[in-house]
């Protein structure tokens, strides 16, 4: 099958170049979710849009919304392949099988898988550390709690999340021990109607911070109902500000993406592994809004500054996981394998990971 | 001024006339909604309809995937078609889908790592058991209690979805995973997968078991004894009593029947196109079929060219979204139109549409 399929695409590629030989380098961009969800999605999509700005003339992007991860992200990604595109972006972790397998059949093509750990000759992946802004958030929401419940709305239990829980409360634990975290799994990224009956029940449970893992701005909406506060997740979710949206985590993938088409153009693309952090500019720290008080607002940048000199490291022990048993000893940092494949809770948080 | 003369019986010729009627209305009415946007019409329908058939660049990669995309409709709308026709209204073929799955890839996942030619087989048993089983519960409902089907199967989907998301983070979930949901990939394990069977073709075991359901249904609803009970039962239940339809026999029949082909359409899926369990393994393939079974009209080959029908402008639809940069949304609402302008079309097939002068007073 292969055979044939490689057969019709030398062919194809062929046709492909002597049609496009106006040298533009074609971008392809593969999304989960809608441009407009407000978040996840909409955040790369605004990094497409300063691809375009920044080559104008020089690059074509292509994308397709709402993409199901599984077999209809594989085709999408062939028939990209099959109609010149030089570079295609994949920007969710359940790409990441069918991401590979185009790959095996188009070794002139370059891949990128946003959030995954696979990598082959044309697959690169990439991510953001995240965590870095949970470390902010969880300082802000340790302080700002009243009623000492902080609700947190996961998507899927993959270590990304699992990690981004864990940092949270570590750094909400640190300004107010006694903090209590409750989570609720949506098994989605995007799913405006489960995100705000998870944040509903959280709040009835009594949380007036909410976090969330997930992509549409839901749970500000309910949050804003109820007189909580929230965080944009994502894409900066401005339009809650100043309350209740108190500050956000902004991924900002507009450099990447520019970096990395701009390696295909020069003929220098390699597999590579990016996780890049505040430091790097790929996580942003979205505007501390007055909603927050002065001198709260004063320590959650002072710990930016920290992390983005790297005199501090949010996963600094002594940590101990949630049965007790000793993790990282004290002013000990975890490494990056450790956070890539987090599957635990950190001491003192209740509940399990689903599994 | 028109007016509208029911037909004494629905009209053979306007039943055959309406859908491609249908197709060629909906592609003005979404050629107007295409120049709407800014776009020229007549590509983004060539791109929707022709391309991914003809195309000289990837025509011979969108052929094949049209076959893959509509199997599993084809499959899961035939055993619907059973039950709706006899007035059995199975909604949950996307649970029975999923369950199929689930049982069929545990099995093959209790043999892994061995290799061995009866594992794919046992596979295929569990898939289309798991199904049977998912779509026995609202059966039993029915005759035991006399519980609706209809909501009873529709809640069952909310409950397979819930096992599905256990058991990709549980008991199926792959152990190398380095912490990540999902099964290990039961395409890229020999002795469970499901690959093309003839290169190039896209044909893999689930399009075979969906060319053959459409046959058998065939036979099966023009041949059969039990055939003739779904339709007359359908038609009227009070005749097909005295007619000696044992209609709890039905019941079970129908429901059963129409789990066990979609179990089969998601074991298919799973050991071929999806390769894993995952906590987003379903995609609505069930749920669509109840669409694809009414296109078409509830009839074997109708509802085989129903499914490719869709499955065509699944795949153009995607094609115009990356080709044009249209959004998906509009690319929804065209399939819309083309299930609105088909069931208005029936209109056609039911009523005369007589052109009258007003009759002087």
């Amino acid at each position: 099958m292969f055979k044939k399929i490689l057969a019709t695409t030398a062919l194809a590629v062929g046709l492909a170049g002597a049609a496009f030989a106006d040298d533009k380098t074609k971008v392809g961009f593969v999304y989960v979710g809608p441009i407009n969800d407000g978040g996840w999605t909409q955040g790369h999509d605004h990094g497409r849009q300063e691809l375009e700005k920044h080559f104008g003339d020089k690059v074509e992007t292509v994308f397709v919304e709402n993409v199901p991860e599984g077999p209809d992200a594989e085709r999408i990604m062939t028939q990209m392949a099959l109609t010149g595109t030089d570079i295609i972006f994949a920007t969710s972790f359940g790409f990441m099988d069918p991401t590979i397998n185009v790959a095996a059949k188009f070794p002139d093509v370059k891949f990128e898988h946003a959030t995954g750990y696979k990598q082959a000759d044309n697959v690169s992946v990439y991510s953001a550390r995240f965590y870095e802004g949970r470390a902010i958030q969880g300082t802000i929401a340790g302080r700002m709690t009243k009623s000492n419940i902080v609700g947190y709305i996961g998507s899927v239990p993959i270590p990304e999340v699992v990690r981004g829980i864990n940092s949270a409360y570590i750094h909400a634990k640190k300004v107010n021990p006694d903090v209590e975290f409750k989570v609720i799994w949506i098994y989605e990224w995007m799913n405006p109607a489960k995100e705000a009956d998870a944040a509903k029940a959280l709040l009835e449970q009594g949380a007036d911070v909410i976090l969330q893992h997930t992509d549409s701005t839901a749970p500000l909406a309910a949050a804003k109902e109820a007189g909580a506060i929230g965080f944009g997740q994502a894409s900066d979710m401005y339009d809650f500000a100043p309350n209740p949206r108190v500050s956000s985590i902004i991924d900002d993938w507009a450099p990447y993406y520019i970096e990395r088409t701009q390696a295909v153009m020069d003929g220098t693309w390699s597999s590579t592994n990016t996780w890049g952090g505040i430091a790097s500019g790929m996580v942003g720290i979205g505007e501390i809004t007055d909603a927050v008080p002065a001198d709260v607002k004063a320590e959650a940048l002072a710990m930016k500054d920290a992390i983005v000199a790297g005199t501090y490291h949010p996963f600094t022990g002594p940590l101990n996981k949630q049965d007790g048993t000793p993790w990282l000893a004290e002013g000990e940092v975890a490494d990056d394998g450790a956070l890539a494949g987090m599957s635990f809770y950190v001491e003192g948080l209740t509940g399990e990971i689903p599994q | 001024m028109i007016s509208l003369i029911k037909r004494p019986q629905p009209s053979k010729t306007w039943m055959v006339a309406t859908p491609v009627l249908a197709v060629i209305v909906t592609m003005i009415l979404g050629g107007l909604l295409f120049a709407a946007m800014g776009k020229d019409p007549f590509v983004a329908i060539r791109t929707i309809f022709w391309d991914p058939l003809f195309s000289p660049d990837f025509a011979a990669y969108s052929r094949p995937q049209l076959l893959v995309k509509a199997a599993p409709l084809i499959l899961i709308a035939i055993g619907l078609s059973l039950g709706f026709k006899a007035g059995i209204w199975n909604i949950g073929a996307e649970g029975q889908y999923i369950m199929g799955a689930i049982c069929g890839a545990a099995i093959g996942l209790a043999f892994y790592p061995m290799e061995a030619w009866f594992i794919f087989p046992l596979m295929v048993i569990g898939g289309a058991l798991g199904g049977f089983l998912w779509g026995l519960i609202p059966a039993l409902c029915k005759t035991k209690f006399n519980a609706p089907e209809i909501l009873v199967s529709l809640m069952l989907v909310y409950f397979a979805e819930q096992i599905m998301i256990a058991v990709s983070l549980g008991a199926l979930r792959n152990p190398e995973g380095n912490g990540f949901p999902g099964s290990r990939n039961l395409a890229q394990y020999a002795s469970s997968a499901n690959p093309e069977l003839i290169a190039g073709t896209g044909a893999h075991w689930g399009v075979m078991a969906a060319f053959a359901a459409v046959v058998a249904a065939y036979v099966l609803l023009s041949k059969h004894m039990l055939g003739f009970q779904i339709r007359v039962t359908g038609e009227s239940p009070r005749a097909a009593g005295f007619a000696g339809v044992n209609s709890k026999r039905l019941i079970i029949f129908c429901l059963g029947t129409s789990g066990a082909l979609a179990g089969l359409a998601g074991l298919f899926e799973v050991t071929g196109p999806a390769g894993q369990i995952t906590t987003s393994f379903n995609t609505g393939y069930g749920f669509t079929a109840i669409i694809v079974a009414f296109l078409g009209r509830l009839n074997p080959i109708g509802i085989m060219l129903a499914g490719l029908l869709l499955a065509l402008t699944f795949i153009g639809g995607e094609l115009a979204q990356f080709m044009l940069s249209l959004p998906s949304a509009s690319i929804q609402v065209f399939q819309g139109m083309l299930l609105m302008t088909l069931l208005a079309m029936d209109i056609l097939v039911n009523y005369k549409i007589v052109w009258r002068k007003k009759e002087a007073v």
